[in-house]
């Protein structure tokens, strides 16, 4: 290194003399322990522990009427479980954007086996799944997921309104 | 290191040049339309136009209150006056202004302003003049929509995407005819009696008429049409044997605002 340096406005000037040791050590090290605590703070609580999985809740009036063997959502359930949140965008794009490019009708879902349902989530989910916090809340809150669905879609659909 | 004097004049004179270019250099990358003009879009041959006709011959104060409530009835839309808890009361100042409307009564100087005039007939100075969104042909909220959340179908109706609504209020300053309302509160608590067939909206969100698109799914004739005994004709304005191509055949009607060019689909009878 030499002796005189270039500074930003291109003059030159002896370059500063610094002592070289580690400056500051007790706080650095104190801050770094702090900020190690804050950062393992929230897993504290559950170490060691095993959350259990979350159990489907099918036992709604609507599906207890529904006899055993006849029990089954509009997919295979193995489906619908990877697949529903996707199934209700195409939904709600279908719906909203009818027309928009001269889509016919897309307000109904065609399930494979050839039955038709209302393409609708307070009317046609929420109708055999009526206990959302047993059902929906139960699996999103294990996965930490935060679906903002509920601020506008009403739980009880239409025929559970009229019902009561 | 920097750049010189040299460098920064010839890059300040190379984006001058270019900006001299202005709309000349745009028709010669992309020529054709712009993607903000003006124009409207051509009337679609074979396809379906909703519009609706307002006869203010059978209009009255009774009809246009039981409209407008039929309508708010089925969309969930807030009555900030009021609240399901007495708790969530507001100031009458604060009501004013939160106020969400789809469809509203208005004198003839607030629906038609400037067309009035000292010697008009007394009686229709003070009828009840059904305002909402008119479904423009050439739609100012969905050119400023930044969102793509307003947009217009291809049967005339000027819908909204609320997934997609972010807020910003650019269509309700673009709307020329206060069509459209925001929500500046949750609107839940201030929903009395919530109707299941349609969803709410959530704060921060602008909402306007639809003409009931999610009934006209159903071959369902709109709310207010239902709820107003004659009083609101609605059809389809390409088809020739359609009420309202009668109804506007036989009749003088006018529209609000013409002269903005927006072309407004929803016609008076008066």
């Amino acid at each position: 290194m030499d002796e005189k340096y270039k500074n930003e406005f291109g003059a030159f000037a002896p370059r500063p003399q610094v002592e070289k040791k580690f400056y500051n050590g007790k706080y650095i090290f104190a801050g770094l322990i702090v900020f190690l605590a804050m950062v393992a703070l929230p897993f504290l609580p559950n170490v060691g522990k095993t959350i259990p999985p979350p159990v489907r809740q099918l036992d709604t009036p609507v599906i207890q009427k529904i006899a055993e063997k006849d029990r089954q959502c509009i997919m295979p359930t193995e489906w619908m479980r990877a697949n529903h949140m996707q199934m209700l965008i195409d939904w709600r794009d279908n719906v909203v954007r009818t027309n928009e490019k001269g889509a016919p009708n897309g307000r109904y879902f065609k399930a494979p086996d050839g039955q038709k349902f209302l393409a609708s989530l307070t009317n046609t989910c929420m109708e055999c799944h009526s206990n959302k916090e047993k059902f929906c809340d139960q699996c999103h809150n294990y996965v930490a997921v935060a679906p903002n669905c509920w601020g506008c879609h009403l739980t009880e659909g239409k025929k559970l309104a009229e019902a009561k | 290191m920097g750049i010189d004097r040299r460098e920064f004049i010839r890059i300040a004179g190379l984006s001058t040049l270019l900006g001299l270019g202005g709309k000349g250099a745009f028709e010669l990358l992309r020529p054709g339309q712009v993607e903000a003009s003006m124009a409207a879009k051509p009337a679609a041959e074979g396809v379906v136009r909703w519009a609706m006709v307002v006869n203010m011959r059978k209009m009255d104060d009774d009809t246009a209150k039981k409209c407008a409530a039929a309508c708010h009835r089925v969309h969930n839309v807030p009555n900030f006056a009021q609240p399901k808890d007495p708790k969530d009361a507001l100031p009458p100042d604060i009501v004013n202004r939160y106020e969400v409307k789809w469809i509203w009564p208005e004198h003839f100087h607030n629906a038609f302003p400037g067309e009035e005039h000292p010697h008009m007939p007394e009686q229709m100075k003070n009828l009840p003049f059904l305002l909402l969104c008119n479904h423009c042909d050439n739609p100012p909220c969905v050119r400023v929509c930044p969102t793509k959340a307003t947009f217009r179908r291809e049967d005339g109706i000027v819908n909204m995407d609320m997934h997609r609504c972010i807020g910003c209020r650019f269509c309700m300053a673009g709307c020329p005819f206060g069509a459209r309302s925001f929500n500046w509160k949750d609107p839940r608590p201030y929903i009395t009696d919530t109707y299941p067939g349609y969803p709410t909206r959530e704060i921060g969100m602008v909402e306007k008429c639809t003409f009931c698109a999610e009934r006209l799914a159903q071959n369902m004739m709109p709310a207010c049409v239902e709820a107003s005994s004659g009083a609101l004709v609605f059809g389809d304005l390409n088809d020739e044997r359609s009420q309202v191509r009668a109804t506007l055949k036989r009749y003088f009607s006018i529209r609000r605002k013409v002269h903005l060019g927006t072309n407004p689909q929803v016609y008076y009878i008066v």
